[in-house]
């Protein structure tokens, strides 16, 4: 990138000097991540440079340590469960909230999406009181039923922003061909919802795998998470194995991100707004 | 044969039915089966969301532990004028209360309710307590006052009466630094024990110091990344992006690992020469202490926090024309005018969005705190936790949520009329 020819010499420092901050935000923004993944190869457990030699002890413990491995399975699990409910019950209130003069829409859209505004300490304080009223604290079914109030608003938004560009009367014209409501959802709708239905579906699973606060409150302590294994982890001892744990983590979110850039590319393609 | 219609004006539907009529009906089936789309996930986050919210913070008034244990008291104490100490009747209903208080291992709720108004008073009711079955006859007054000195004090009875009432304003007051006074009036608590305030401007002050740094940071960047070619933009954006996806858990945990003592951050300082420096002009004295403190805790939160206030200000910048910097430029603008006079105010709409998404989702921060910051770097939300595991105080925690709520839903109500809360920007 070279300086126009037209710019004054005061144009062209603040030209370079933009350009060197922003790089140094940029750094600051990604280095932190990016030291600690090298950090979880080290042969000891302190943490900082030089290491002293490499070794893969701290993914085994990761791996094959029941504590970690059954983490991160009841992760898996959870937020499976939490992404199947949330996308299902997320998609049908987006499809009626879209449909013409729905009453009171302003109010029941501020209800759906208030999981996502409460600072999550109150909705975590609130539902442990009220579940443990119901015996659902301590049990996988409680953590699942409190993920899915957190994780449907995102699903709610996705897909109420996908609906928005979708042209309503293909829905007549299917059902005009003669096609059923649920052929015409399946046939018709879905295939072109579909994208903005993942994208929610995969913010639903980020938000239950990486929520901390209310498994705090509502998992039994036998049967943790992996961030609560990482938090409690980092309260109690710290070791090294959480560096593994970090680098897995990071791993699947830029797993995550790769797939949402995928989907925007397709829809981008779809609606003709992008370059092939 | 289709039935001859009436030749009256009126538009009619192929059965006849008036046009007005059957669209009518035909509106409503649309509308019903709207609502019963929306309503399985509206039942649910009632049911499993809303509900539970209402009831933690009900218990921020509700309060009934006195009123429940000691009714006999609570009725005499109904015509004690609270100047003098209370009249015999009251003393014999409170012996009658202790007895089956005591009988129901009730006494220890009593006291810890009373301890909150009377610091010290919990360990004298529990005394008091299990002597209470050596009185079996009148006069009471001069028994109980034998038995503990506090019960000769009109101040005790009044705060017995004050907590009488199922509902009290004591916990909302008192986390706000205030308190009722016998006579009912509303005081602030003497400054030695005002410490709840000093939380809430912690909480605003951090929360603050967060929103401007990243703001200070974002904006080059958010500009950088909006007029940089497409292919450019879209690897700077992977830079945004990854650490925004990344869990807010592990980014903490990357920071801690960074700034434990002697840690990576330690080391940079030091090879930087940043330490020297700072040894050298005083401000420190030997290596730093980064873990546990305001510093690590203000640093952790921009870093999380810096991709919200930095997308909505990209997105605005994405709409804007380069074709005013240029006609200002041309108009004889230098560059440092055209831009704090054309570009920037044009950009104002993404700042107050992303600063105050950053604002308010920084009040509700807690993990970060936690493992990061020191014991003095807690947040309200940080309160909130410690009220229910360490202090199992229902009042406090609900009474403090109670707050943190307000704020939140305020500072939303505010970004909804801004930008639009469906139309938030996810990733």
């Amino acid at each position: 990138m070279a300086v126009p020819a037209y710019y004054t010499r005061g144009e062209t420092v603040i030209y370079y000097a933009v350009r060197v901050f922003v790089a140094l935000v940029l750094l600051f923004l990604i280095a932190p991540i990016l030291a600690v993944m090298p950090l979880s190869f080290n042969s000891e457990s302190f943490f900082t440079y030089p290491m002293p030699g490499l070794s893969l002890k701290w993914y085994d413990d990761f791996f094959f340590n029941p504590r970690w491995s059954g983490s991160v399975k009841m992760s898996f699990l959870v937020a499976i469960a939490t992404t199947i409910l949330a996308t299902a019950l997320g998609t049908l209130a987006a499809l009626g909230l879209a449909r013409a003069n729905f009453p009171a829409k302003a109010t029941v859209m501020a209800i759906l999406i208030s999981p996502m505004i409460v600072p999550v300490i109150i909705s975590a304080v609130g539902m442990f009181k009220f579940y443990a009223s119901l015996d659902l604290v301590g049990t996988r079914l409680g953590i699942i039923l409190a993920h899915t109030a957190l994780a449907t608003p995102f699903v709610v938004i996705t897909v109420t922003a996908t609906l928005a560009s979708f042209d309503r009367t293909l829905m007549r014209a299917g059902a005009s061909c003669g096609a059923a409501p649920h052929t015409v959802f399946f046939k018709v709708v879905m295939p072109l919802i579909l994208p903005g239905m993942i994208s929610g579906a995969l913010f639903a699973f980020v938000t239950s795998f990486d929520e901390v606060v209310v498994v705090l409150f509502l998992a039994s302590p036998e049967d943790r998470t992996l961030p609560l294994q990482m938090f409690s982890g980092i309260r109690e001892m710290i070791s090294p194995t959480i560096t593994a744990a970090a680098t897995v983590l990071v791993l699947i979110s830029t797993a995550m991100l790769v797939a949402l850039e995928l989907l925007r590319r397709r829809s981008e393609r779809l609606r003709g707004v992008a370059p092939g | 044969m289709a039935q001859a219609l009436p030749n009256d004006g009126v538009m009619r539907a192929a059965d006849g039915t008036p046009l007005k009529v059957a669209l009518a009906r035909a509106g409503r089936a649309e509308r019903l089966k709207a609502v019963a789309l929306v309503l399985p996930l509206f039942a649910f986050i009632i049911f499993s969301f809303v509900v539970p919210i209402f009831i933690m913070l009900y218990n921020s008034v509700y309060d009934p532990d006195v009123a429940e244990n000691m009714p006999r008291t609570v009725l005499a104490l109904k015509t004690w004028d609270g100047k003098d100490l209370p009249p015999e009747e009251v003393f014999a209903a409170f012996v009658a209360d202790m007895k089956t208080a005591q009988q129901n291992k009730q006494t220890a709720l009593i006291g810890k309710r009373l301890n909150y108004e009377m610091s010290g008073i919990r360990s004298k009711v529990v005394a008091t307590g299990r002597k209470i079955g050596s009185i079996e006859a009148a006069p009471y007054r001069d028994q109980v006052i034998a038995i503990d000195k506090v019960w000769g004090q009109p101040e005790t009875w009044a705060t017995i009466k004050r907590s009488s009432s199922d509902y009290t304003p004591f916990y909302i007051l008192s986390m706000l630094d205030l308190r009722q006074t016998p006579d009912g009036s509303i005081e602030a608590v003497p400054a030695d024990r005002a410490i709840y305030r000093s939380i809430l401007a912690r909480t605003l002050g951090i929360s603050l110091l967060v929103t401007l740094l990243t703001l200070v940071l974002g904006y080059p960047v958010a500009y950088l990344l909006a007029t940089s070619p497409q292919r450019t933009a879209s690897i700077l954006m992977i830079f945004v992006l990854l650490p925004f996806w990344t869990s807010l858990l592990v980014r903490t945990t990357a920071w801690m690992v960074l700034m434990t003592d002697g840690g990576v951050f330690a080391g940079l300082l030091h090879f930087t020469g940043i330490t020297w420096f700072l040894n050298l002009t005083g401000v420190l004295n030997g290596e730093p202490q980064l873990f546990k403190t305001r510093f690590a805790t203000v640093v952790a939160m921009t870093h999380i926090q810096l991709p919200f206030t930095l997308l909505p200000i990209y997105s605005v910048m994405k709409t804007i024309s380069p074709t005013y910097m240029r006609a200002a430029k041309s108009l004889g603008g230098t560059p440092f005018y055209s831009f704090l006079r054309v570009y920037m105010p044009q950009t104002l709409p993404g700042v107050a969005a992303g600063c105050l998404l950053t604002f308010i989702l920084c009040l509700g921060y807690y993990i970060t705190p936690a493992i990061v910051g020191g014991p003095t770097d807690q947040m309200i939300s940080g309160f909130i936790e410690r009220a229910i595991n360490s202090e199992n105080n229902w009042g406090k925690a609900s009474a403090l949520g109670v707050i943190l709520l307000t704020a939140t839903l305020i500072l939303y109500y505010v970004y909804n009329k801004l930008v639009g809360i469906d139309r938030m920007k996810l990733g």
